[in-house]
């Protein structure tokens, strides 16, 4: 065996093989022009509709506008929603056509192929974010004391978590129709608690237990703390590794869903 | 020669239902050794065996010195399922490039994959938009890209016009000559008059593992296809 032929066999993730899969990943998204209009296009639009809803609103003095607080969160939150969904279907298109079967047969590690997803979809996600931030920003007038860089990096990182979460559901479907269900189960009780229509601290108390062990709740608040402090905060870095150590360990769990041997 | 492929006491449940019933054989290296049989005689299970991706219930198999889905043999054994197992929203090269990739491979060697199984002139279409049977050579391709020593194929020629099928295996056996040791399954018995080796399955049980030669002369027909029957009715006889 030659060096290389057992360099090449090493079950460890290798940076060559997952850049290889991000960028098959990012080609197969090149070909679908529809989805990549709604992936750039659609938040500006919801979020415009947002915008209208709340333009007449009265603002009291000294606080936040509606808009401004509802708004900021859902640059965190469509990310989350639209890369979960996205995953979930890729992933599963990828075990019911038989290029995941095939894929473990080769010398890319199943740790490669699930960050190769992340990396991809991650990118995507920054485009995404961009295009939202800077809508929201000028067009919308969303008005944010702290840093822009802060809100795209804060929506990547919720972008990373929903494709970390997909990828964990799709092994839990068999169809697409439960793939797609599992979009309630996983992200409407992480919305509905995460602060935003209640803030936390007024909730019940078991529910606020709840809401503390979900991600969510922690990207929110992140994004609220970029919303009235100019410089970062300690507790948002806090939030921010709280999302991203959530996405890592929902990506070793979807690695142990991927089994090689199958019955 | 070491044998390319050596199983033995193979067993493998699929649910509650035993689909291979403790198989034993070994092919020789350099060789195109066809495994028939009819639909459901356990020829797809057999094949996920030889590459790694099948639960076994007992027995060993060992594919070139190592045992069958070993880390060290993933860049060393080819495999190509039964289905196309592309994807259908990328071109033919874009395809063939990813999987040069994983093999460490540059494009080069993937368009040289894509010209040997004949579709250099649909390199840049999706494959959405080709038909089964150039489907079914855009995953022969991305297999044999990498190169493998030993190449398990499953059903190639399904859907394939007789020319093309006659191509691809004038394409097996001119690997063969160059060292590779190819399995290929088939449900069709003038193919395996095209194997230097038969591996007959049934019910997933071994009923021969010969040379066609061999079997036309165990069955007493210059058909195969007539020499399998007799081969099957005398064993019937034998278990009644």
């Amino acid at each position: 065996m030659t060096a290389a032929r057992e360099r090449r066999s090493t079950i460890h993730v290798s940076p060559r093989l997952t850049a290889a899969t991000a960028g098959r990943v990012l080609r197969q998204l090149r070909h679908d022009h529809r989805t990549i209009a709604m992936l750039l296009v659609l938040p500006s639009l919801l979020l415009g509709l947002l915008y209208l809803l709340w333009k007449d609103v009265p603002t009291l003095p000294g606080q936040a506008s509606v808009f401004d607080r509802v708004g900021l969160t859902m640059l965190g939150i469509f990310p989350f929603v639209v890369m979960f969904l996205v995953t979930s279907i890729a992933m599963l298109r990828e075990r019911t056509s038989g290029t995941l079967e095939r894929l473990l047969t080769t010398p890319l590690a199943r740790l490669d192929l699930l960050l190769g997803y992340g990396l991809a979809f991650g990118l995507a996600a920054a485009s995404q974010a961009l295009v939202t931030v800077g809508i929201a920003t000028t067009v919308y007038g969303l008005d944010v004391t702290g840093s822009i860089a802060l809100v795209v990096l804060i929506a990547v990182a919720d972008a990373v978590l929903g494709v970390a979460l997909g990828l964990l559901a799709s092994a839990f479907a068999r169809t697409e129709f439960q793939a797609v269900q599992f979009m309630p189960v996983i992200v409407l009780p992480q919305f509905f608690l995460c602060g935003l229509l209640v803030p936390v601290d007024r909730m019940d108390g078991w529910l606020q237990a709840i809401s503390n062990v979900l991600p969510l709740t922690y990207a929110v608040e992140a994004l609220q703390e970029v919303g009235w402090s100019a410089t970062a905060t300690a507790t948002m870095w806090t939030d921010v590794a709280v999302v991203a150590g959530a996405a890592v360990l929902a990506l070793a769990l979807a690695a142990a869903t991927l089994r090689r041997r199958t019955s | 020669m070491d044998a390319a492929i050596t199983v033995s006491g193979l067993v493998v449940d699929r649910g509650r239902r035993r689909v291979l019933h403790g198989l034993g054989f070994a092919v020789p290296p350099g060789q195109v050794t066809g495994l028939l049989g009819p639909s459901g005689s356990g020829k797809t299970t057999l094949m996920r065996t030889l590459v790694g991706v099948q639960q076994v219930r007992s027995g060993e198999v060992t594919v070139l010195g190592e045992p069958a889905g070993s880390p060290g043999l993933r860049a060393r054994v080819g495999y190509v399922t039964q289905a196309p197992s592309v994807y259908a929203d990328l071109t033919v090269r874009e395809n063939a490039r990813y999987f040069a990739s994983l093999y460490g491979l540059t494009s080069r060697e993937a368009d040289a994959a894509v010209a040997d199984v004949g579709l250099t002139g649909a390199a840049g279409q999706l494959v959405n938009d080709l038909s089964g049977g150039q489907r079914g050579r855009v995953s022969l391709a991305c297999a044999l890209v990498g190169g493998p020593e030993v190449l398990v194929l499953d059903e190639p020629t399904v859907g394939l016009d007789p020319v093309l099928r006659v191509e691809l295996w004038e394409l097996f056996h001119a690997l063969a000559r160059a060292g590779t040791t190819l399995v290929v399954s088939s449900h069709v018995m003038d193919e395996a008059a095209r194997c230097d080796r038969l591996l007959l399955l049934r019910d997933g049980d071994l009923l021969a593992h010969s040379t066609p030669a061999q079997l036309r002369a165990d069955g007493r027909s210059p058909d195969l296809e007539e020499a399998f029957l007799t081969l099957v009715r005398a064993r019937e006889e034998v278990a009644a």
